[in-house]
């Protein structure tokens, strides 16, 4: 049986602004229950929304991070479902109108190559409050409003992504964007980003393809529960197409939650009942214009952006497009490669050693590039030391975690140790002939054509010299002698 | 001869009764009168008519401390004060919060509901210096056009005790007519000022939408509502004006800046270069012949004060109560959405379940009236006849629009009678929906259209019963019709 796995994403996010959607309660997160509260976010009788212009400014930097188009005209509307912590019995949410559709992430696929995710829209909302139910078996609940009126935006992807940890990437992808234009923090714990993924699989046997039921996988509360939750929905849609050969077009779309601690997804809502949220546009308040001005106003705000940023690594540094995703998995990380390739004349050495050196090093401590001791200066000065001949880049490998688990700077720990480069052609010329006689057999190869023996000398040239020979030296002498 | 002390203070009450607003704030000014003495005729007014046979039931609460607030009026007058509106007496529809008072909206599901802070509208009258004596009756979160439907039971039309008041703001027209309040606050969603103001004989004002604030004001057409005036003369309609549309409301996103705030005193104006249109459908062989003749005697008049008139032809008015009983209801199913026994108001007893709770509390909770156009509202918002009704009511909508924009590039106004018939009787059509939506094809234009419109008492039946005549101009010409009625009112009045 081959398949392929279909994921789309359904992303809520909360927006960092300093108040709330539509009234003026601080957005902040948690507090007493029911202290960060008001008429308006409360829903009481007679109370109006009034739109927070902060929360129509972060929507447009987020769709412009995103690739979206921006709308020139905007609108609100209400959803409408009952629900005890949906105070006024609607949403304030857009419907046909939303401010941004169109956009695109490129997120690294399962099989290394690049994976474009389209955006269909992202959206404007307001946030609900929480239930709660106390687990002393008192049959009572409460309501906790604080979170109502939260801004939120939803960001809705095409059903593009091949693979749960594709699906994860994806999302990370979009943290990472929405932080770095500092519209959201994305904390998955506190629930400030959110993810539900609608998933089935595409079976093909016998030259036809068949589409499973699509099932809406709900509570996945980290990068790993959504990679963990999905990877069991796969295992689970296989079984029961091999068990029901249950087809889309029967089934339709189930909801299921997943249950971290075992590790499972389970039924919550059998064939979607046909949910009537009866739209209808927000009467309280007035449709939005988005003026072109704002628009280019907030595009010098949204700056280095992971896309643009690759666009010009792989563009003007010739770095390749799997370096240059690796560079931009983190702000930081693009930040410091660009700190210290600063005025370089070969990026690209600098991105091999950070994707190779730092990326281990950091991966062993499992630490970020902004908790390194070594910044991206004293990283460069460690680079130049290279590029001057001063030390190789065998040397320099080892002077870098040196660095990183000392905090020293390389100059230093290079003349501690000693390991200045053997620039002297004397010295070097001596340990090349000791190399000579003590190898004859791979001197007669090479002598015979055999280019490879050169390296095995060099390597006896270098291990002589603890490495401090200069290789370039090192080599040129090793050619003349065996001519 | 001498009178027995009581009989003079009435007489004195019968006096202060019958004065207007604005002839209390001369006589408050001259130090003739306090404010406490007002109040207290209008106390004693509803005491005696709350014992008669048939009550006007206008009151749904009288405020115990009105007589308080108004000494500290009297006190803050003593202390050099000068507030716009300093002692004068208002009645508050029960739709429009003060802020620690119950606001029912004369539901069984708001019982016991305390407005945790105070509309728009009212703050701005108590900065003024307002006095509010109590809570109108209306129907039941202002859905209807007698007043019948309301928890606290009907209100009278003081002008025949066995007919309606005319609603959903009858509570407040009748407490004026009724000389229990000198001035009401009321509602407007596709009448409900003018029709009362019209079945009971005052003037009632509906401003241009976004004229008034709306916060504060229990939702019902967020679309269409517009709190507006139940007052006893023109210029008391401006005295208020003055002061409730005091700027744009950083709060309401709909409200608007229109200077009313600034205008001068009501001059009355000569009506020589207005030209006034007449919708024909609203003068057709479908309204009361009596009706039609104090129209007539109204159109009459215009023409001798220099007027011109002519009767129009707006095709698509004849889709205004259709497209009103569409939109309305819509907007008031997601209003009224909230109202589930949750969070505060009325909850149902004794459910098993949340879905329960939520069945019950609405059940016992919410009037026949409110019932139907719940179902209505929902039915029309649903996947399926939304494009059907509601999308298509909205485009009709921006048609109407157009039409009257075009219409007022041709005159300054428009006259009809406020309701095609008078006051009916008690019970008539409160079991005919539709008769009584169709009561209120005059009104709905002007909130579709979000047009100012004022309702004068144009004339009487042969009965002696009330018969209103509509005034509707441009939005926020406001002063034009104002000034327009000012004009009738100094030939007519008295």
């Amino acid at each position: 049986m081959k398949y392929e796995v279909v994921i789309g994403c359904e992303v809520h996010v909360q927006l960092q602004t300093r108040s709330k959607a539509f009234c003026r309660c601080p957005n902040t997160f948690g507090g007493e229950p029911n202290s960060r509260v008001c008429p308006v976010c409360m829903g009481l009788p007679g109370s109006l929304p009034v739109t927070n212009s902060a929360m129509i400014e972060a929507a447009i930097l987020a769709g412009l991070a995103l690739d979206c188009d921006i709308a020139g005209v905007t609108k609100f509307d209400r959803k409408h479902y009952v629900y005890p912590d949906l105070p006024k019995g609607y949403q304030i949410s857009q419907f046909d109108m939303p401010i941004c559709t169109g956009g695109h992430i490129d997120i690294p696929a399962s099989d290394g190559s690049l994976r474009r995710v389209r955006i269909i829209r992202v959206h404007m909302e307001e946030d609900a409050g929480k239930n709660i139910h106390p687990d002393d078996g008192r049959s009572v609940s409460y309501l906790d409003y604080n979170r109502c009126g939260t801004p939120l935006l939803e960001i809705v992807s095409e059903p593009d992504l091949r693979a749960p940890q594709e699906a994860s990437a994806y999302v990370q992808a979009i943290r990472e964007i929405l932080r770095a234009v500092g519209v959201s923090d994305c904390n998955m714990e506190e629930g400030s980003l959110r993810c539900d993924a609608n998933i089935n699989l595409w079976v093909y046997e016998d030259g036809k393809k068949y589409a499973t039921p699509i099932a809406e996988i709900k509570n996945m509360n980290s990068f790993r529960s959504i990679r963990n939750a999905l990877e069991y929905e796969v295992k689970r849609q296989v079984r029961e197409w091999e068990q029901s050969r249950l087809l889309l077009e029967v089934a339709g779309k189930t909801t299921r939650g997943y249950l971290e601690a075992k590790g499972i997804t389970v039924l919550q809502r059998a064939k979607e009942e046909a949910s009537d949220y009866r739209y209808f546009p927000e009467p309280d308040l007035k449709p939005i214009s988005i003026s072109r001005e704002m628009i280019d106003a907030l595009k010098a705000r949204v700056g280095a952006l992971p896309a643009e940023r690759r666009r010009r690594y792989i563009g003007e540094y010739g770095i390749t497009e799997q370096d240059a995703l690796n560079l931009t998995s983190s702000a930081a990380m693009a930040d410091f490669f660009e700190a210290a390739a600063a005025g370089h004349p070969e990026p690209k050495r600098i991105s091999n050693f950070i994707l190779a050196e730092v990326k281990k090093y950091l991966n062993q401590r499992s630490i970020g590039v902004d908790e390194l001791a070594v910044d991206a200066r004293a990283f460069r000065r460690l680079i130049d030391l290279v590029d001057a001949g001063k030390i190789s880049g065998k040397i320099a490998k080892e002077v870098f975690v040196d660095m990183a688990d000392t905090g020293k700077d390389a100059l230093a720990i290079i003349e501690e140790k000693g390991l200045i480069q053997i620039d002297n052609s004397d010295a070097i010329a001596q340990a090349v002939d000791e190399v000579i006689v003590e190898n004859p057999d791979s001197a007669a190869d090479y002598k015979n054509g055999k280019e490879k023996a050169i390296g095995f000398l060099m390597g006896q040239v270098m291990k002589k010299t603890k490495g401090k020979a200069n290789p370039a030296m090192a080599i040129q002498l090793l050619r003349a002698k065996l001519k | 001869m001498s009178f027995p002390v009581f009989w003079i203070s009435m007489m004195n009450d019968r006096r202060l009764n019958g004065l207007t607003l604005s002839e209390m704030r001369r006589a408050l000014q001259a130090g003739e009168v306090s404010s406490v003495e007002l109040v207290e005729a209008f106390r004693n007014a509803w005491e005696e008519d709350s014992s008669n046979e048939k009550p006007v039931n206008g009151y749904v609460e009288f405020f115990a401390d009105a007589a308080q607030q108004a000494r500290k009026a009297d006190e803050a007058r003593a202390a050099g004060g000068h507030g716009k509106l300093l002692g004068l007496p208002i009645a508050v529809k029960d739709n429009i919060q003060i802020a620690g008072r119950l606001t029912t909206c004369a539901s069984n599901i708001l019982q016991g509901y305390r407005a945790p802070y105070s509309a728009t509208v009212i703050e701005r009258l108590e900065a003024a210096g307002a006095v509010f004596l109590g809570r109108a009756n209306m129907d039941e979160f202002a859905m209807g056009s007698s007043c019948e439907y309301s928890c606290y039971g009907a209100v009278r039309n003081p002008h025949d005790r066995d007919r309606t008041a005319g609603g959903s703001s009858g509570g407040s027209a009748a407490l004026v007519a009724a000389k229990q309040a000198p001035f009401a606050l009321g509602s407007d969603t596709g009448g409900s000022v003018r029709l009362p103001a019209s079945f009971c004989g005052v003037y009632g004002l509906k401003p241009s939408y976004g004229t008034l604030s709306r916060y504060g004001l229990v939702a019902f057409g967020s679309s269409l509502d517009q709190i507006g005036f139940l007052a006893r003369s023109v210029e008391d309609l401006q005295l208020v004006l003055s002061v409730a549309a005091a700027g744009v409301d950083p709060r309401d996103q709909t409200s608007e800046k229109t200077g009313f705030e600034n205008a001068g005193p009501l001059r009355a104006r000569s009506l020589s270069g207005l030209t006034i249109g007449i919708p024909g459908q609203l003068v057709s062989e479908a309204v009361d012949p009596q009706v039609l003749q104090v129209f007539d005697e109204f159109r009459r008049w215009l023409e001798s004060a220099g007027a011109k008139t002519r009767v129009i032809s707006i095709p698509v008015l004849d889709a205004c109560v259709a497209m009103y009983y569409i939109i309305a209801p819509a907007e008031a199913s997601s209003n009224l959405s909230r109202f589930d026994g949750v969070k505060y108001g009325r909850r149902a007893a004794g459910a098993e379940n949340l879905d329960a709770m939520y069945e019950k509390t609405r059940e016992e909770g919410f009037g026949p009236e409110v019932k139907r156009r719940i179902l209505i509202g929902n039915y029309v918002l649903s996947s399926g006849y939304y494009d059907a009704y509601y999308k298509k009511a909205q485009g009709v909508r921006a048609l109407l629009q157009q039409r009257m924009d075009a219409v007022f590039e041709e005159v300054d106004l428009l006259a009809s009678p406020t309701s095609p018939t008078p006051p009916f009787r008690l019970g008539e059509k409160v079991d005919d929906p539709l008769a009584m939506y169709l009561t209120d094809i005059c009104t709905t234009p002007a909130n579709l259209t979000k047009s100012p419109a004022l309702s004068l008492p144009g004339g009487r039946t042969s009965d002696g019963l009330p018969v209103g005549v509509q005034l509707t101009g441009r939005r926020f010409c406001e002063m034009t019709l104002l000034e327009t009625a000012y004009s009738w009112e100094r030939e007519h009045a008295g």
